[in-house]
């Protein structure tokens, strides 16, 4: 599998991701993305920014961790992950991720899984700052948590 | 000595991004009650649940964790991105 992982400031554009992602992919006869972006109203106060930190180093070898455990489940040929740290505006995009493999399940599943991995294990942290001035950290969700268990099964 | 590294909420909830300590201790078990033992501010923020992981040099394991001397220790609470 090809893989490559980036934790970022700067905005991602999906198709020259895909492109340079068909380029290592073989002969992938199904690519899934997916685009994670930032809600305006999670909570009663509309949204001014969403501010995300990482674990510099950790939190990159956690995402190819999780990435590697899904080649292993599934015939990934290529998978591209990138998630933005720092002031995101709402609508921005936070997560990128493009899952390459011959056959659409097998890119549909290992996309899923990816996804619900990297939520309940990689180190990134949420902070909600509302337009009235005040801010909160977002807490971990249950919902995501079973998201996750279902692989475990 | 250790240096310990804090993230997230972790950060405000105890007003320091880092900080270096003496150590004489085992593992993140006894570090992390060294820390709760500082007053209700620290016991709160660094209740069980709480705590995600700790992350000793930069390798990810699960549960109790040995931390020698010199180490790098990050606490991290649960995880939100995505």
């Amino acid at each position: 599998m090809w893989l490559k992982v980036d934790v970022q400031a700067a905005p991602f554009d999906l198709a020259c991701e895909e492109s340079a992602l068909l380029a290592q992919a073989g002969d992938a006869g199904a690519v899934v993305a997916f685009v994670g972006r930032v809600r305006a109203h999670d909570a009663a106060v509309p949204l001014s920014a969403l501010w995300l930190e990482h674990f510099p180093g950790v939190t990159e070898a956690e995402i190819a961790r999780i990435a590697a455990l899904a080649a292993d489940r599934w015939p990934v040929t290529a998978c591209r992950v990138i998630h933005r740290v720092g002031a995101l505006a709402p609508g921005e995009g936070i997560v990128l991720v493009l899952m390459a493999s011959p056959h659409r399940a097998a890119a549909f599943e290992a996309a899923a899984y990816l996804m619900d991995y990297l939520k309940t294990e990689a180190p990134f942290w949420k902070r909600e700052d509302l337009a009235d001035g005040s801010h909160r950290w977002v807490e971990a969700r249950q919902t995501d948590e079973a998201a996750r268990a279902r692989w475990e099964s | 000595m250790i240096t310990v590294l804090y993230f997230g909420y972790l950060r405000e909830a105890l007003g320091r991004n880092q900080e270096t300590l003496e150590w004489m201790g085992d593992d993140s078990e006894a570090l992390l009650d060294l820390l709760r033992a500082r007053g209700p501010d620290w016991a709160e923020a660094l209740a069980p649940g709480k705590v995600f992981r700790v992350v000793v040099d930069r390798q990810v394991t699960r549960g109790v964790v040995k931390i020698p001397d010199g180490a790098e220790v990050g606490i991290l609470p649960p995880v939100t991105g995505g």
